[in-house]
């Protein structure tokens, strides 16, 4: 069956688990094959034109030295021009299968692992997010921070429009 | 609530049959033999489950010492939903725009190939 015969209730569904105290792990396919789902996952060329979370986000900064050692840089600006910087060093880097890499923030770490399997022309792809601790889990740094700050900037206009 | 608690939460909400429980409980609260029939399962099965429910401070159980009816406790579910819900806000908008932009660079391959 090709996507668009898919019907409605076959919608993609991204899936959040927590196979441990100090993950998430975040399952989701797309209709592509994995030479493609990769480039869109490593490339900056692809990367701001998605990567972005909620409307009004942009990604100004992307930054990518893919090799294992390489370091990358993302910044984000939300729609009230807020900025969140995210910044880390690849360990692995083995196209177009998975990748590896750490973030540094605080004195601590986070391993970011993703995977990309190809099932019938379909792209799974896992992005599994190791904390350092369940607190720095919860806190879901930097990408909870972007999401939800980029809603309440939304809220704030919304707000703003009203009064 | 701290993160420990939250961690009980997640892992009870893992198991379809807890999840089902609780479900069942939204609608009211109920005996153990009650909320066993729907699943055809003996009761120390359901006893089993309730245990991991109530460790997790999902559910609650009622002190008459014949019933001991179970009462749902929704406030670590809204926890739960409450922590995910900060990556989702990310990952859920991300990932439906890059469907769409995989399609528009499937569809432009295409055009390059019909050329």
């Amino acid at each position: 069956m090709t996507p668009s015969e898919a019907p409605a209730a076959m919608r993609k569904q991204t899936i959040y688990s927590t196979p441990s105290d100090r993950e998430v792990l975040i399952t989701r396919t797309f209709d592509a094959p994995r030479s493609l789902v990769w480039a869109v996952f490593t490339d900056p060329k692809h990367l701001p034109n998605w990567h972005t979370g909620p409307e009004g986000t942009t990604m100004p900064v992307c930054e990518i030295d893919l090799r294992p050692g390489g370091s990358w840089r993302y910044v984000w600006r939300n729609a009230r021009g807020r900025e969140f910087v995210a910044t880390g060093t690849y360990r692995e880097v083995d196209p177009p299968k998975r990748l590896v890499n750490v973030m540094s923030r605080n004195g601590e770490e986070q391993t970011n692992t993703t995977t990309f399997t190809e099932e019938n022309g379909r792209t799974i792809v896992t992005v599994s997010m190791l904390f350092a601790s369940k607190a720095s889990r919860d806190q879901g740094l930097p990408y909870a921070k972007v999401g939800t700050e980029s809603n309440y900037a939304r809220l704030d206009a919304y707000l703003a429009s009203k009064s | 609530m701290p993160a420990d608690n939250l961690s009980l939460a997640f892992a009870a909400l893992a198991d379809p049959t807890r999840r089902a429980i609780l479900a069942r409980l939204a609608n009211g609260e109920c005996t153990v033999g009650e909320l066993a029939k729907p699943f055809a399962m003996s009761g120390p099965a359901v006893t089993k489950h309730l245990k991991v429910l109530e460790r997790a401070g999902l559910v609650a159980r009622g002190r008459d010492a014949q019933r001991r009816p179970c009462r749902l406790q929704a406030t670590p579910i809204k926890k739960v939903a409450e922590w995910a819900e900060d990556y989702r806000q990310f990952w859920d908008a991300s990932y439906e725009r890059l469907d769409a932009y995989l399609n528009h660079l499937m569809s432009e391959e295409q055009d390059d190939d019909a050329k």
